[in-house]
């Protein structure tokens, strides 16, 4: 319950350096430089771009692998969790509804 | 930091605070899960509180368990959560002419706590930064109130999850109500013609790319979702709905 490892906990703290370290890379220096304007230009589309790398995978891969079946709980769910969204936009209402198709199908048919 | 008065007294802090309470239940079911999945990969539950409330970055601490517990090299470990990390670089690229205005202990701190969806909503709602101090201090505001209910949802629903690791089976699949919120998030963005290319782009190269090791597969995505959107924004005619307004 209680162990605590030195070196877990060393490399615990350093990664709590890694964190602050990537999060904050272009605040550490004070010094006045600005991104190229393309560069700006290009950062507009790099928050979607991020989700849509992070979430997509995580709906149409199980192990790295491109799934073969349409019978998988998460295509229903973020189908409906969309439906919705595009339907009433609200971010909850998508969380809600996409969960309310994902558990029934993931629990009862093991899908 | 986000409970400083400067920021609480302002109404961009509450209105922060709001619109990031939309996704705090998905936040709260990843947090849980990430928090479960900690202790039955390996770490002892107190091992898996400090690295909840130290390390603060989810993905990076899912990659970093199995290594730890498989005894990998200490380097080896800092790598990948630094290459898993690699997206918040690129936020940073992006949110610093919001924050050179503060002291560099200050912006240290906000980087620190500034997650992937505070990032997003904070993107999503201030296209330019502030030309005046008012301004800049309001935006400032509005990442805190963000912040704050990203920070206090993800970090209670975690020490939940450790708590409850023998309750809540894996099985479940909880966790992809995180997904569900991110995706949510990630409609509410595609506002342009332009946009929907960058996602399905980066969607695409993600999934092409999955068998890269260490994440890298998310910043192969954005970069060529970038590339492409900004070819096709030169090439491409003015489209009135396009990407130019949202500078």
């Amino acid at each position: 319950m209680f162990d605590l490892d030195p070196w877990t906990l060393l490399t615990i703290v350093l990664l709590g350096c890694i964190t602050v370290i990537t999060r904050g890379f272009f605040f550490i220096s004070s010094k006045p430089w600005t991104l190229p304007h393309w560069a700006q230009r290009g950062l507009q589309y790099a928050p979607i771009a991020a989700l849509a790398a992070v979430v997509i995978p995580e709906i149409v891969t199980t192990q790295g692998v491109f799934i073969t079946t349409w019978q998988d709980a998460r295509l229903f769910a973020a189908f409906a969790g969309m439906a919705w969204f595009f339907w009433k936009r609200g971010v909850l209402g998508t969380i809600v509804c996409g969960t309310a198709v994902y558990l029934p199908l993931r629990l009862m048919l093991g899908w | 930091m986000f409970f400083l008065r400067e920021h609480r007294g302002r109404p961009e802090f509450w209105q922060g605070f709001r619109e990031q309470t939309t996704v705090a239940m998905g936040i709260g079911a990843w947090g849980l899960m990430t928090g479960v999945s900690l202790v039955q990969s390996g770490l002892s539950p107190l091992e898996a509180v400090l690295m909840t409330l130290i390390v603060y970055a989810g993905s990076a601490q899912l990659a970093a368990v199995p290594m730890i517990a498989a005894g990998a090299p200490l380097w080896v470990i800092l790598a990948a959560a630094f290459c898993v990390n690699l997206r918040f670089v690129v936020f940073s690229a992006h949110l610093r002419p919001y924050l050179m205005h503060l002291p560099r202990w200050q912006r240290m701190v906000t980087g620190y706590i500034t997650a992937d969806l505070s990032y997003v909503f904070f993107a999503r709602k201030y296209p330019k930064p502030g030309s005046t101090p008012d301004e800049l201090a309001g935006q400032q505001a509005y990442l805190m109130g963000n912040c704050a209910v990203n920070y206090v949802s993800w970090m209670g629903a975690s020490l939940l999850g450790i708590a409850l690791t023998n309750v809540i089976p894996v099985a479940w699949g909880l966790g992809f109500a995180g997904i569900l919120a991110l995706l949510g998030v990630l409609c509410s963005l595609a506002t342009s013609r332009l946009r929907v290319v960058s996602a399905g782009v980066a969607g695409a190269a993600a999934v092409a790319a999955i068998a890269l090791p260490l994440k890298l597969n998310i910043l192969v995505a954005i970069a060529s979702a970038v590339a492409i959107c900004l070819v096709l924004e030169k090439l491409g005619p003015q489209d009135p709905a396009g990407g130019v307004r949202h500078v």
